[in-house]
C-alpha cells in the first residue's frame, strides 16, 4: 500500500509538469481553487466572459498541440491514446495552475465520444479536430422543463419533412448554451410509441434559425445555464446519430463518458470551516474548544477524507488497468448535502453577523455565504440526491425497480400534468 | 497510487472468507449466545489458531509468522462479518500489541509464543467503572510489586490467561502514575466474575486482585500514553470488524428486502427503503475507505496513525451502528425478534463501539490530533 507513482505514472506526471509549467500560471497552493474562485462563465459582465472564452481558446489550442487536450480520445482523432490513469494525473496537475477547461469538457468528454461511436466518418473528421483544439464549442441539449429526473420523457418534437427534420419545444440547465457552437439534442420523434423508444439524436449548429438562448439567473446571482427555445428548427437528416427511434441508446453513449471526478472537490470543506473555528469566538470561548463544535467538526472530516481516500482506490484500480467499482457514486451525494451544512453551521459560528454577503465584511470573502446558496443547486444538478439514490439502490445494489406505467403504456397515453 | 491491498492479501481474505462461512455459521455464534457457560466458542478458536491466524503479526523469533498489520486488517474484516465468536481482539489486537511494543525481550519470549500458539489468551484491564477512565477513577494500584483493585468490564476476562492490567504505581493517583502490569490469572489474588452484557457473544467480566502478584510493562508512569497508541492501532483492526459487519447488515437487509412482499411487491422497491440502504452504502463506503486508510498507517507506522486510526474508528462505528439499526428496520417486525439474526449485528455493533471508547471520545481524539498536527 502506498500512495505513490509507478515508473510510467510518474514518467508522464514530470512530461505534464513541464508542458504546464512551460505555458501556465501556478498557483500559490491547490486550495485556492475555493468556491470563490468562480469558473470564467460565470463572471459578470459580459467584457469580463468574452475575454476568458478567449484566453480558455487559447490555452487549449496548446493543450491539444501538446496532445493534452484529449488524453483518451484516439490518436486518428488528433488524441493521445492514453490511459485513464494519464487522464487523472493530467486533471491533478492542471488543478495547480490558473488555467479553465471548463467550457470544453462537456464536448471532449461526452459528445466526442458519442460522435466517435455513432457520427459518419466525415463528419468525424469535419468536427472533432476543432472540438478537441477549442476552435468550436458543443453543448448537450438534453434536459426539459417537463424532464429532468425523468429525463426520457422529454417533450421536444422531431418531425421528418423529406430530407430535413424540424425540431419545436424548450431545451432547460444547458450549459454554456450561449457560447457554444454546436450542440447534441435529443427530442421525440414518435409520440405513440414507449418513452424510450420514440426518441431521435442529432447534433446541429446553434447558428440554425429558430434556436433562442436565455441564461438563467440561479439562486446565487449567476448564471450557468440556458433555457434553449427552438421555434420551426430545420435540420438535416443527415445530422441524425443512430436510427429514427434509438435516441435512448445514444444518449445513453453520451451520459456513461461522464467522467471521473477524481480532484478534490471544488468548494468548502473541512479545511475551511477548521480555519474559521480557529479564529471565531462563541459563547465559551473560541469556537474550535467548542465541544458541539468538536464533534460536528469530526463528522465532516471523516466524510470529506472518506471521499478522498474513495477516490483513492479509484484511482489505484485506473492504476492497474482496471474499471472502477461503483464506489465513486458517492461522491456528489455526499459532497453537496456536506457543503450545504458545513455551510449553515459556519454562518451560525458568525451569528449575527452570519447573514452578510458583502464580500469586505464577510469571512473568508464570503465562501460560505456563497456556499449555503450554491450547494442547493450542488444537490439537484447532475442528478438530485433523491436520484442518486436510487441508482446506488438499483445499479449498486440491485433492489428491485418500482411499477413503470412508462414502460408499458406509449408515451403520449402517460399522465403528463403540468 | 497503490491504495490497495496486494494480491496475497486478498487471497487471504477470500480463503478466511470462505473457511469462516463454512466454520463460523450462525448457530455456532448462536451457541454462545444461548449457553451462559459457553464464553466462546473453543471450537472455532482452537482452528483459527490452526489456520495460523493468531500468529499472523507477532514475529517468528517469538513463535509468529511475522507477517504485516495488513494481513491482520483482512482477517478483522472477515472475523467482523462473521460475529466470529472468539477473543480474537482481546489477545491479539490489543495484548499481543502491547507486549510487541512495550515488553522487555524477556516478556515477549515468555508470552508471545503462547499467544500465537493460542495456548494462552491475553486481554486488557482497563475501566473501572462508570463512564470514561480517568486518572480520577481508575483506583487500582501496585504496591511493593503486589496489585490490588477491581476491574469491570474486562472483555474475555473469565477465559483470559494472562492480563494486562492498567494501575496506579505509586500512592499518587494522577495523570504521571498510571503504569501497566502483566498478571497472570491462574492465582489466588485473582477472582473473574461473568458479566451480563448487551453482546453475550463477547462476553466480559468483573475482576478483582488482592495483592496479585504482577511485573511491570514498558517504563512506570507511561501508561496513559501506551495505551493511547495501542488502542489507536487497535481501532483500525476493529474498524475492519466493524466495516466488516456494516456490510453483512446491508447484504441481509438487501436480501430480506427483495424476498419479502407488501401491497403486491417486493418491499425492497419502495424508495423510502432504497433510499435506507442506499444511505448504508454511503457510510459503508467512506468507513471501508477511511479505514484503508488507517491501514496504511497501521502498517508503515505513519506519524499520521492517531488522525487516520480515529478517522477510520468514527466513520466504521457510524457506518454499523447505522448498517445494524436500519437493518432491524427494514426486517420489520421480525427484525427484533430472538429468531431473526438481526440483533446480532445491533448487538456486535454497540460492543465494538464501546470496546475501544465511544464514538464522542474518538471524535474529540480525532479533532485534538488535527490540531496538534497543525501546530507542528
Amino acid at each position: 500500500m502506498d500512495f505513490n507513482d509507478n515508473q510510467k505514472e510518474a514518467d508522464f506526471r514530470v512530461k505534464v509538469r513541464e508542458f504546464l509549467d512551460k505555458n501556465a500560471k501556478k498557483r500559490a497552493s491547490s486550495k485556492s481553487t475555493s468556491a470563490n474562485a468562480a469558473a470564467p462563465e460565470t463572471l459578470r459582465g459580459k467584457e469580463a466572459q468574452i475575454k476568458a472564452l478567449q484566453d480558455a481558446k487559447i490555452w487549449q489550442a496548446k493543450k491539444a498541440e501538446a496532445g493534452f487536450a484529449g488524453i483518451l480520445w484516439p490518436k486518428e482523432f488528433g488524441g493521445l491514446g492514453g490511459t485513464p490513469i494519464e487522464q487523472v494525473i493530467y486533471q491533478q496537475e492542471e488543478l495547480n495552475y490558473f488555467v479553465h477547461s471548463g467550457y470544453f469538457e462537456i464536448g471532449i468528454g461526452m459528445l466526442g465520444p458519442t460522435m466517435m461511436v455513432w457520427g459518419k466518418d466525415e463528419d468525424k473528421v469535419k468536427y472533432l479536430p476543432k472540438m478537441l483544439n477549442g476552435e468550436e464549442i458543443w453543448c448537450q441539449l438534453f434536459s426539459e422543463p417537463s424532464a429532468g429526473s425523468d429525463l426520457a420523457g422529454i417533450k421536444m418534437k422531431a418531425e421528418k419533412d423529406g430530407d430535413e427534420w424540424v425540431l419545436n419545444g424548450q431545451k432547460v440547465w444547458t450549459s454554456g448554451a450561449h457560447f457554444a457552437d454546436y450542440g447534441m439534442i435529443v427530442a421525440r420523434s414518435d409520440p405513440s410509441a414507449l418513452k424510450h423508444k420514440g426518441l431521435t439524436y442529432f447534433f446541429l449548429d446553434m447558428k440554425t434559425p429558430g434556436i433562442e438562448v436565455k441564461p438563467i439567473e440561479q439562486i446565487s446571482g449567476s448564471s450557468n445555464f440556458n433555457e434553449v427555445f427552438f421555434n420551426d428548427v430545420r435540420i438535416p437528416d443527415s445530422q441524425r446519430l443512430g436510427n429514427e427511434g434509438d435516441g435512448w441508446k445514444v444518449s445513453l453513449t453520451t451520459l456513461m463518458n461522464e467522467r471521473l471526478a477524481v480532484g478534490d472537490p471544488a468548494g468548502l470543506d473541512f479545511d475551511e470551516i477548521f480555519e474559521i473555528t480557529r479564529d471565531l469566538e462563541v459563547e465559551d470561548g473560541l469556537a474550535i474548544n467548542n465541544s458541539e463544535v468538536r464533534q460536528k467538526m469530526a463528522d465532516w472530516y471523516v466524510q470529506s477524507r472518506g471521499l478522498k481516500y474513495t477516490k483513492y482506490r479509484s484511482i489505484t484500480a485506473l492504476s492497474k488497468g482496471q474499471t472502477p467499482g461503483p464506489e465513486l457514486s458517492i461522491s456528489k451525494l455526499v459532497t453537496a448535502s456536506k457543503m450545504q451544512d458545513v455551510s449553515s453551521y459556519a454562518l451560525d459560528l458568525m451569528d449575527m453577523g452570519g447573514y452578510v454577503l458583502d464580500e469586505q465584511n464577510a469571512i473568508l470573502n464570503n465562501v460560505f455565504q456563497n456556499g449555503l446558496l450554491f450547494s442547493t443547486a450542488m444537490r439537484i444538478a447532475g442528478g438530485t440526491d433523491e436520484v442518486l439514490r436510487n441508482i446506488i439502490a438499483e445499479r449498486v445494489l440491485g433492489l428491485p425497480q418500482d411499477t413503470r406505467e412508462d414502460k408499458i403504456k406509449p408515451f403520449n397515453e402517460l399522465p403528463s400534468g403540468k | 497510487m497503490n491504495f490497495d491491498f496486494s494480491d496475497d492479501q486478498k487471497l487471504l481474505q477470500e480463503q478466511a472468507r470462505k473457511f469462516l462461512t463454512d466454520k463460523c455459521s450462525r448457530k455456532l455464534v448462536r451457541s454462545v449466545l444461548d449457553n451462559n457457560n459457553n464464553q466462546y466458542s473453543k471450537e472455532l478458536w482452537q482452528q483459527v489458531v490452526d489456520m495460523g491466524w493468531t500468529a499472523t503479526a507477532i514475529p517468528e523469533e517469538y513463535g509468529g509468522l511475522g507477517l504485516g498489520m495488513l494481513e491482520l486488517c483482512v482477517i478483522a474484516e472477515e472475523l467482523g462479518r462473521s460475529l466470529a465468536p472468539i477473543p480474537f481482539s482481546s489477545s491479539i489486537y490489543i495484548f499481543a500489541e502491547f507486549l510487541k511494543a512495550y515488553g522487555s525481550d524477556e516478556q515477549k519470549k515468555q508470552y508471545l509464543p503462547k499467544i500465537a500458539s493460542g495456548e494462552f489468551i491475553g486481554s486488557f484491564a482497563f475501566p473501572e467503572t462508570k463512564g470514561s477512565p480517568r486518572a480520577n477513577n481508575l483506583n487500582s494500584k501496585v504496591e511493593n510489586n503486589k496489585l490490588s483493585g477491581k476491574k469491570l468490564p474486562v472483555s474475555d476476562g473469565q477465559v483470559a490467561d494472562v492480563l494486562i492490567v492498567a494501575a496506579n504505581s505509586d500512592n499518587n493517583q494522577n495523570h504521571n502514575s498510571l503504569s501497566l502490569y502483566i498478571v497472570e490469572t491462574n492465582q489466588d489474588g485473582v477472582k473473574e466474575k461473568l458479566l451480563d452484557t448487551l453482546d453475550p457473544t463477547r462476553p466480559s467480566s468483573e475482576i478483582e486482585f488482592n495483592d496479585a502478584s504482577c511485573s511491570p510493562l514498558g517504563e512506570k508512569g507511561e501508561g496513559w500514553s501506551m495505551i493511547e497508541n495501542i488502542l489507536n492501532r487497535a481501532a483500525v483492526l476493529f474498524a475492519f470488524e466493524q466495516v466488516g459487519g456494516a456490510q453483512v447488515a446491508l447484504d441481509e437487509a438487501k436480501k430480506y428486502s427483495i424476498e419479502r412482499y407488501a401491497f403486491g411487491k417486493p418491499i425492497g422497491s419502495f424508495q423510502a427503503l432504497k433510499h435506507k440502504m442506499a444511505d448504508m452504502y454511503v457510510k459503508n463506503e467512506l468507513a471501508k475507505s477511511n479505514a484503508y486508510y488507517g491501514a496504511w498507517a497501521l502498517s508503515t507506522d505513519s506519524m499520521e496513525l492517531p488522525v487516520a486510526a480515529a478517522g477510520a474508528r468514527v466513520s466504521a462505528t457510524d457506518a454499523f451502528h447505522y448498517a445494524s439499526k436500519e437493518n432491524i428496520q427494514i426486517h420489520g417486525g421480525v427484525g427484533f425478534t430472538w429468531e431473526y439474526d438481526c440483533h446480532l449485528f445491533y448487538r456486535r455493533s454497540k460492543l465494538l463501539s464501546l470496546n475501544l471508547g465511544s464514538i464522542r471520545k474518538w471524535k474529540e481524539n480525532l479533532i485534538s490530533n488535527l490540531e496538534k498536527r497543525n501546530i507542528t
